[in-house]
């Protein structure tokens, strides 16, 4: 008896050891481990269960933990932990400016030599390069692309074949109104970005023609009153009969329970979603690129850098961080990243093969249309008034009925006018 | 040797035990106070370099049409979003503290409790569940409504630049009820049976004790109740911000002065935060808090009677 609790409490006295012991190695460690900070907080399952495992297979000895925050704190919470010096080693970078005003702040280090680098076109490095093109201070991640989604079942039984012009859009749209009880198409105005993101910066680039037209902006040569933006507010506008019931108080969450519940039909959508209606909805879906305006041949399509990573300048371990993201600059990282979250469209110039049907279909735009970033993310959301929160307000105005579409225009070039030179 | 020989030592126990409170309030309510005063002096480069810009700030938030439009805009819901806590929140919890205090009401414990409760919830719980049973997709509202006979009355009202403020202060009203109810309560409470006996005696009727005897013994709570209101009114923010986001759309018709400190503060989605601008902001709403509060004092809190019971 006594020599069972004298047994017992050998056990017990091991087992603190070893939690001591565990402790110390855990605190020894703790300056080779590497924090990512993240707005991507839907991700986290793939970077603990994916991603960091197939990093630890090439080199185990660099602990990586992914520490995402939700997508509308990112930026204040990231800017408070960076100025307390408590942020992680490795920082998502949302594109242009936010992550262009880190690097100026001396927050972002500079990745111009990074191993890998140089697997990344131009285009791609833009996002998260200076103005002038020299440094570039984030890793291209991914980026995403907009068009609609739609609901294969819907179209069969209305016998509905997708829409290329922009007058059959409408004609599709005005044919489920008439014969069905489904919402022809799935979006509200309440959180206000859908409107912006999904109604104006993916109909938009195929009036402005893309590239051509969101360089003319920021050059001044084109004005937002000009017809080809006055014309993509006019599209918007007439969207207004085809919304649900009440759109206004419409959330997104809502739009996307909306559709996957399979009581829409279209749904303006970012390839983001595609990996939430792959798990909510049970029927098939598929996706086509925005319509044409009626007689134009090229098509348009935001082709948008969305995320990147950077090194946090003050980093205790920049040399294990720099690992990682030559690591992440590779075909391994980019093969994982586009098939685990689909509709994350890998930058680099490596030759990836994406299984997922509607994602594939999103990529497959890109050998099609001219690409083209959303036109309110370089240098001209930089002041105040910013022209992307104005786009979201006026758009919305213009979704709800509120505004005329020629305001709409003359109310953000106004703001563009208070503090952008070219514009003056 | 007497007592009073020994000089009392310095009373070091009171200085002990009200340090730490004293530090507290110090490091985290007086210094970011003053911080702050001083941050909205300064502007930032965009090394974030700071320097003095004198009252530039101010200047611009009250006078520049890029900051002065939203300024005057959130000032003007803010009051808005007062007004209406005023009119309603106080005279219901008046009505429900007299309902309560009647002796001839059953169940009054469980009245109380229920009408307390939302009071303990999170701001954004309640935002949440508002949302769902206003939304015009999975919102029970409009079935109700339907019930009712009043269906096509029903609106997006959350969603609508003209309903979207006032739905939210109703939401408010009806979460915050619960405070003045309890204060004036327990005010009701107070107030000796002997006074309204000696009214029925006179011959006064309900009404009468209540205007006459009950009311202008319950003012100083109600003067207080309402300084409260105003208070924590022009400080809210985090309803607005569960329910509309930080751009308090639908075109800016939710956006109070917490929200418009927010996004300069912070920034928000393609906006750059700005610190000192975001400080002139909060400073500004502390001198609005503050004046209101002065007001109180010297016309409101001076003239009200204090009866010795």
């Amino acid at each position: 008896m006594s020599f069972l609790t004298i047994k017992g409490a050998f056990r017990h006295a091991a087992k603190i050891g070893l939690g001591v012991f565990a402790l110390t190695t855990l605190t020894a460690e703790a300056g080779d481990k590497l924090v990512i900070e993240s707005w991507r907080n839907d991700d986290a399952k793939v970077w603990n269960d994916v991603i960091i495992p197939a990093f630890n297979k090439s080199h185990p000895d660099i602990k990586v933990t992914f520490t995402p925050t939700p997508p509308a704190d990112y930026n204040s919470a990231l800017q408070a932990k960076l100025q307390a010096g408590t942020a992680g080693d490795l920082i998502t970078c949302r594109p242009f400016d936010v992550s262009l005003a880190l690097y100026q702040k001396g927050n972002l280090e500079k990745l111009n030599d990074l191993d890998g680098m140089n697997n990344f076109p131009e285009v791609a490095k833009t996002a998260w390069s200076t103005d002038d093109g020299k440094d570039v201070f984030c890793l291209p991640m991914a980026s995403v692309i907009h068009g609609y989604i739609y609901n294969k079942e819907i179209f069969k039984e209305l016998g509905l074949s997708v829409p290329k012009t922009e007058s059959d859009f409408f004609k599709v749209l005005e044919k489920i109104k008439d014969e069905s009880r489904y919402t022809p198409l799935v979006m509200g105005t309440a959180d206000q970005w859908e409107a912006a993101t999904m109604g104006f910066q993916n109909v938009g680039p195929n009036y402005w023609k893309g590239e051509e037209g969101r360089k003319a902006l920021i050059d001044g040569k084109e004005k937002l009153t000009d017809p080809e933006y006055v014309k993509v507010w006019e599209h918007l506008a007439k969207w207004k009969p085809f919304l649900g019931r009440g759109y206004q108080a419409q959330k997104y969450a809502d739009s996307q329970n909306l559709f996957t519940l399979g009581r829409g039909a279209i749904y303006p959508a970012g390839s983001w979603d595609i990996t939430t209606f792959n798990e909510q909805a049970d029927f098939e879906f598929g996706a086509f690129p925005p319509p044409t305006p009626d007689g134009q041949k090229t098509c348009y399509i935001s082709d948008h850098t969305d995320i990147g990573m950077g090194l946090n300048a003050s980093s205790a371990n920049k040399k294990e961080a720099r690992i990682f993201l030559s690591w992440m600059a590779g075909p391994e990282f980019a093969e994982l990243y586009a098939n685990q979250l689909p509709g994350f469209f890998p930058l680099g110039n490596h030759k990836i093969s994406i299984k997922d049907p509607v994602a594939s279909e999103f990529l497959s735009w890109r050998g099609q249309c001219e690409q083209t970033i959303r036109n309110s993310y370089q240098i001209l959301s930089r002041g105040t008034p910013n022209m992307e929160n104005q786009l979201w307000n006026v758009t919305v105005q213009v979704l709800n009925g509120s505004m005329a579409p020629k305001a709409a225009a003359e109310e953000v070039e106004k703001g563009l006018k208070t503090w952008y030179q070219p514009h003056m | 040797m007497t007592h009073s020989d020994i000089r009392k030592p310095f009373p070091w126990h009171i200085l002990v035990f009200l340090a730490p409170g004293l530090l507290i309030y110090l490091t985290v309510s007086v210094y970011p106070l003053l911080d702050t005063l001083r941050l909205g002096f300064f502007s930032e480069d965009e090394s974030g370099a700071t320097f003095f810009v004198g009252m530039q700030n101010y200047a611009n938030l009250l006078f520049s049409e890029v900051w002065s439009e939203p300024f005057w805009n959130a000032l003007k819901n803010n009051l808005k979003f007062f007004v209406i806590h005023m009119l309603l929140q106080n005279p219901i919890g008046l009505l429900l503290a007299l309902l309560l205090s009647s002796p001839r009401l059953r169940l009054s414990g469980t009245y109380r409790t229920l009408l307390f409760m939302p009071t303990m919830l999170s701001v954004v719980i309640v935002g949440f569940v508002w949302q769902l049973l206003l939304s015009p997709l999975w919102g029970i509202s409009e079935d109700f409504m339907y019930n009712i006979g009043l269906g096509d009355y029903f609106d997006a009202w959350l969603g609508k630049e003209g309903t979207a403020l006032v739905t939210l202060s109703l939401i408010s009203v009806w979460q915050f009820v619960g405070i003045p109810m309890m204060l004036i309560y327990a005010a009701l409470l107070n107030i000796p049976e002997d006074l309204n006996d000696a009214g029925v005696v006179d011959g006064a009727n309900s009404w009468q004790i209540f205007w006459n005897i009950k009311l202008p013994l319950l003012l100083p709570t109600i003067s207080m109740v309402s300084i409260l209101t105003f208070v924590a009114n022009f400080n809210a923010f985090e309803l607005i911000y569960a329910v509309k986001g930080a751009l308090a759309g639908p075109n800016f018709s939710t956006d109070i002065m917490g929200t418009l400190f927010y996004r300069t503060f912070f920034g928000f989605q393609l906006q750059q935060g700005s610190p000192t601008m975001g400080a002139a902001v909060a400073t500004l709403m502390f001198l609005i808090i503050l004046i209101g509060v002065a007001i109180y004092l010297f016309f409101v809190q001076r003239r009200i009677q204090r009866f010795q019971l």
